[in-house]
């Protein structure tokens, strides 16, 4: 009977350290106040029917003192938390990119080489890897228990998090927010791989399109490029080199042109308008799924240079090592 | 024992319930009472404010022009209609007070009367945006070169009206009962409470339209 | 004073005229405005909707003895885990304490006649049960499969259950909270008898005053919510659904508005009975009065500020995870502070072990090992872990049962005396006590460790290698369902066949107790002055000697 989870991930020992100091804390004033208690209750049982306690001076810094002791001790619980969960929230830049979209009961994963799988995952350990993740219907959320790692998976945004597995092995995926009749049977696996194994995976079965291949047909299929032409005096601004820089916006305000702003603007275009541009662009809500949103991300990802040296060979390097399959 | 207690208690004033002490302790309970009851109506339509202002922050250009599509010269009217009810309601409760019996009924009817036209208006709105394809569900149309979100847009303006324009007939409802006491000769400058407590809850519900009016109305406006 | 005094046979108590007595026949229960009657209306409705929600969990456990989804289809599971939850949370714990003790003691406590307003009163038990009622319509006729927190998109568009029934039902009975809440502010600030100042005030009227805080600034949110929720299934509105440009998250920060407040509605009025418990049992003033009170009020108001430590994991901000993961570590201070001091009245006491009592220490640590593990999960860092797991599960419980429901049948014991007239068994009533406490904590505890380990709530199959834990907590379940039937039996026995009690069977001091068992409709033939310090039991000792 197992009694705790492994740990497979780097987050797992740090989340682990902490659940540690709370189970102390948490048994020694279990035990500090379960015994007062049994000891009082023996020691000063009534001995008489009639007997009546005498009154007892109050301590106001006794009260002080058992309200700062606690006090002191959630907050260092919080700062605690909070650097597990800095931790947690900041994805590497050179992270292997995998996309995610979870729909009634199944979770669809799409590397961007192409390859395609449903219920299951394969990383490589040793390596960031970042998931980017959409909804077609109701909330699911992503759960790999061995690695500590949980996000909800909201319709309507993308939600992003990552991980790095550190031991091989197959591990348990959960869908971890009650999504309608098969919701428990929403699981699959997540295998971790020594990264000589990943590339023979990598390598061996079918690959179908690069998700950025796809996004480049959705574009064509929905006439993107008739005002994103890439041409000077274009109806939209340009997507070439788009990705992870600053855009100025219609106010003044600059905001980076992340997943979630394209994803945005291709659903609700009116909400940030790029200066120096008519606001004419059509909402697309609606017109395109959630999986091909994020082909369609892929896709303009891939018009812009990876952003560091670390993420050019994480980029070129997948593509690098499938040989080509007749 | 108990007939005799319960004999105690009813002296006193016909309108002083049994488990007070007396009238000054029974009015500042059912005051407390009411002024508690309205900070769960702002609670309430809180709620609703709240999802309003942040699709429209999310959702401005749909919000603005969904916005212009309403009536303000109806809503206008309407707002004054109210402020003028608020008026009257509390000229009734200024009599009620002061035991000047002859002048409740009046005002309290004219403020039914301010009410009911109220309704009447948003009525001559809602069947208006009715005919304008304008409520939301399966016979929704986007209005004319608004984004599809201009439905969230009247879908709040429903709820929020719809809400506070139920609040309004539960007024009406609850004035008709106040003119039938009054009518019975129940208030006098010693016992008033009634009234006094209908009127807060009635400019509470005042107080909500005029957040409603420029919320939905007035904001972002670029025509009257 | 002594312990348990019967009283001497004879005519002159038996046709004492009480509250019980005074009236006979079904109009004058349910037309009553005496709060004692509605008290006892909602001891009925409130055990009636327990033993529904109970029914749903032993189906829950009986299901998950096995790994796989074999004893229900998962849709009838679903509406298993909705069901129990709706039900214990909407018509059972909201409205118990508040209904049944807070109704009953608090007038008599403060020295009044009734509370402020009798006929909202009984108008709140009406809602109670017909929102209630509603709610079981919707069962009756094939559930609701939302589980009670009704997620969206999928309680607005893709759930085929009574989801609007549901939520009509829930909205009804919050307006009865709403009003209890109404007339219980009101009745402590402007009923207390002449002398009787905040600070010689049981800790119980507290306690209950900060339960009605809550009630009234929290309920109307969900009640609008749930609103929003079936104008939405009704007319298509997409509030909520991001096929319309809604926003699920927002449903959440509205719900948890309410609904993090709400299990303070829930905790509030227990730990109030255990103040009371507490002194009483050890027969000593309660130590730090004034900062049991204060750490009351101080939890109702830090209650509203602690919300999105539910949603962690649901795409919130990181600087807004943070706020409310320290907010959140700051509500524990002041239940931290009422068991120190709990801890401190046994001090140099004269403690009985009374089945009251049982109850309360077995509560002091039960509150305790659930209130740390609430800890676990306002650590951000840990909560992305085990959130929507079985530990939450586990925690919850732990208050909600090992916490309230303890609270409230200690409450229940100690003024039965005073509520019926009668005394239960003693023997059986420490029996059930203890198998409620064994029973508690074998179903749960197990659930703290399935929770780490991954198995996430709500699923009606599970991977083979959790199955002995689960074994081990519907062995429980099913021990504490006994310890839950026998209490049943014997108050209905003792209706009838117990001995009659004194005025004040446990020598403890308090308006209530000054007045007969069971009180006269009026409560008081006079009104009382209340000249010394709450609980001022060494006063009453000497005064009662010399």
């Amino acid at each position: 009977m197992e009694i705790f989870p492994q740990q497979a991930s780097t987050f797992a020992p740090h989340v682990d350290a902490l659940y540690g100091f709370l189970i102390a804390v948490t048994a020694f004033f279990s035990l500090l106040i379960g015994t007062l208690v049994v000891v009082f209750a023996i020691r000063y049982r009534r001995r008489s029917p009639d007997e009546v306690a005498k009154d007892v001076h109050e301590s106001a810094v006794l009260e002080v003192v058992w309200t700062v002791i606690p006090l002191g001790l959630v907050l260092v619980m919080f700062f605690w938390g909070a650097s597990v969960y800095f931790r947690i929230t900041r994805p590497p830049a050179d992270a292997l990119d995998v996309y995610v979209t979870g729909k009634q009961w199944m979770w669809k994963i799409q590397h961007t080489d192409g390859h395609r799988e449903m219920n299951e995952l394969h990383v490589p350990v040793g390596r960031p890897v970042r998931l980017t993740m959409a909804s077609e219907d109701v909330i699911h959320s992503f759960f790999v228990p061995a690695f500590r790692f949980k996000r909800d998976v909201v319709p309507g945004r993308f939600s992003i998090a990552w991980f790095e597995a550190t031991l091989p092995g197959k591990y348990h995926l959960f869908c971890a927010e009650y999504c309608g009749t098969r919701h428990s049977g929403m699981i699959g696996w997540v295998y971790a791989m020594k990264p000589s194994d990943y590339q023979a995976w990598l390598a061996g079965g079918v690959a179908g399109e690069t998700l950025a291949a796809a996004g480049a047909k959705r574009f064509q299929e929905h006439a993107c490029n008739t005002c994103h032409a890439e041409q000077a005096g274009a109806r939209g601004p340009s997507l070439n080199g788009l990705f992870g820089k600053q855009v100025r916006l219609q106010g003044g305000q600059t905001i980076v042109a992340d997943e979630g702003y394209i994803r945005e603007s291709i659903v609700n275009p009116q909400a940030k308008l790029v200066e120096g541009y008519p606001p004419i662009m059509p909402t697309f809500q609606g017109l395109i799924s959630e999986e091909g949103l994020l082909q369609l991300i892929a896709y303009i990802k891939s018009l812009s240079p990876p952003a560091a040296p670390g993420a050019a060979a994480a980029a070129a390097a997948p593509a690098e090592r499938k040989p080509v399959k007749p | 024992m108990a007939e005799a207690a319960r004999a105690l208690a009813h002296e006193g004033p016909p309108e002083l319930q049994h488990h007070f002490e007396n009238l000054a302790a029974q009015k500042e309970a059912v005051s407390l009472g009411m002024w508690a009851f309205l900070v769960t109506e702002v609670l309430f339509f809180g709620g609703m404010f709240t999802a309003y202002v942040i699709y429209r922050e999310s959702y401005r250009a749909a919000f603005e022009g969904a916005s212009n599509l309403l009536d303000i010269r109806l809503g206008a009217f309407n707002t004054a209609v109210l402020i003028l009810s608020s008026l009257t309601m509390a000229l009734a409760v200024r009599a009620a007070s002061l035991g000047d019996r002859r002048r409740i009924v009046p005002f309290l009817s004219l403020t039914m009367l301010l009410g009911t036209v109220f309704l009447g208006v948003k009525v001559v709105e809602y069947a208006q945006k009715f005919e304008h394809h304008e409520v939301p569900g399966p016979h929704f149309l986007v209005p004319h070169g608004l984004p599809p979100q201009s439905e969230m847009f009247f879908s709040l303006y429903f709820c929020m009206t719809g809400l506070h324009a139920l609040h309004m007939i539960i007024g009406i409802g609850l004035l008709t009962w106040l003119v039938r006491r009054a009518r019975r000769g129940d208030f006098s400058e010693r016992y008033n409470s009634p009234v006094e407590m209908v009127g807060l809850y009635w400019h509470f519900v005042d107080i909500v339209w005029i957040f409603l009016f420029p919320l939905l109305y007035l904001l972002g406006r670029h025509t009257l | 004073m002594s312990t348990p005094a019967v009283s001497p046979p004879g005519a002159a108590r038996a046709h004492r005229v009480n509250y019980l007595n005074e009236r006979y026949g079904v109009a004058s229960w349910l037309l009553t405005v005496d709060h004692k009657r509605i008290a006892i209306l909602y001891l009925i409705g409130v055990t009636f909707f327990f033993a529904i929600g109970g029914i749903y969990a032993s189906l829950i456990r009986l299901e998950l003895l096995t790994p796989a989804g074999d004893v229900f289809q998962s849709e009838t599971y679903n509406k298993l885990f909705t069901g129990h939850g709706v039900m214990m949370i909407f018509f059972f714990m909201i409205p118990g304490i508040p209904g049944v003790l807070g109704n009953f003691l608090v007038p008599l406590m403060i020295g009044a006649k009734d509370v402020a307003f009798p006929r909202l009163n009984l108008l709140s038990w009406y809602l109670f049960a017909i929102g209630g009622l509603t709610a079981l319509w919707a069962v009756v006729h094939g559930g609701v499969d939302t589980g009670w927190t009704f997620y969206t998109p999928y309680s607005t568009v893709y759930s085929n259950s009574w989801v609007v029934v549901t939520a009509v039902g829930i909205f009804i009975a919050g307006f009865s909270s709403i009003l209890t809440g109404l007339n219980f502010l009101v009745t402590i600030h402007t009923m207390r008898a002449p002398g009787m100042s905040w600070m010689r005030m049981p800790l119980f009227c507290w306690g209950m005053y900060a339960t009605a805080i809550i009630q009234i600034l929290g309920t109307p949110v969900i009640a609008i919510t749930l609103l929003l929720v079936a104008a939405e299934r009704l007319f298509h509105l997409g509030i909520f659904d991001p096929a319309q440009g809604g926003d699920p998250v927002l449903f959440q920060h509205l719900f948890w508005f309410y609904s993090h407040p709400a299990v303070y509605i829930m905790v509030l009025p227990a730990l109030a009975v255990i103040s009371e418990l507490v002194t009483a049992f050890a027969r000593k003033p309660i130590y730090g009065y004034k900062f049991i009170a204060g750490s009351s009020v101080a939890i109702a108001v830090l209650s509203f500020l602690v919300w999105g430590h539910h949603m962690f994991v649901s795409g919130q901000s990181v600087y807004a995870g943070l706020v409310f993961s320290v907010l959140s570590f700051m509500v524990a201070i002041p239940s931290a502070i009422k068991v120190f001091n709990w801890t401190a009245t046994l001090y140099k006491g004269s403690v009985s072990y009374q089945t009251p009592m049982l109850y309360a220490l077995g509560f002091i640590g039960l509150f305790t090992l659930g209130g740390l593990t609430g800890l676990f999960l306002a650590a951000i860092g840990i909560d992305v872990h085990v959130t929507d797991t079985y530990f939450v599960v586990a925690h919850f419980h732990y208050i909600m049962v090992g916490g309230t429901i303890m609270g409230y049948l200690g409450g229940l014991h100690y003024w039965w005396p005073k509520i019926s007239g009668k005394l239960y068994p003693e023997y059986w009533s420490r029996v059930s006590a203890w198998v409620i406490f064994l029973g508690f904590n074998l179903t749960f505890f197990p659930q703290f460790i399935l929770g780490y380990l991954g198995m996430p709530r709500r699923y009606h199959a599970y991977p083979e290698e959790f199955q002995v834990l689960n074994v081990f907590s519907t062995a429980g379940a099913s021990i504490l369902g006994v310890g839950y039937l026998i209490p049943l039996v014997y108050f209905f026995w003792s209706m009838r066949y117990g001995k009659d009690a004194a005025d004040n069977p446990w020598g403890a001091t308090g308006l209530e107790w000054q007045t007969a068992s069971p009180p006269p409709t009026e409560n008081f033939a006079e009104t009382p002055v209340v000249t010394g310090k709450p609980y001022d039991y060494a006063t009453v000792a000497e005064a009662a000697l010399g």
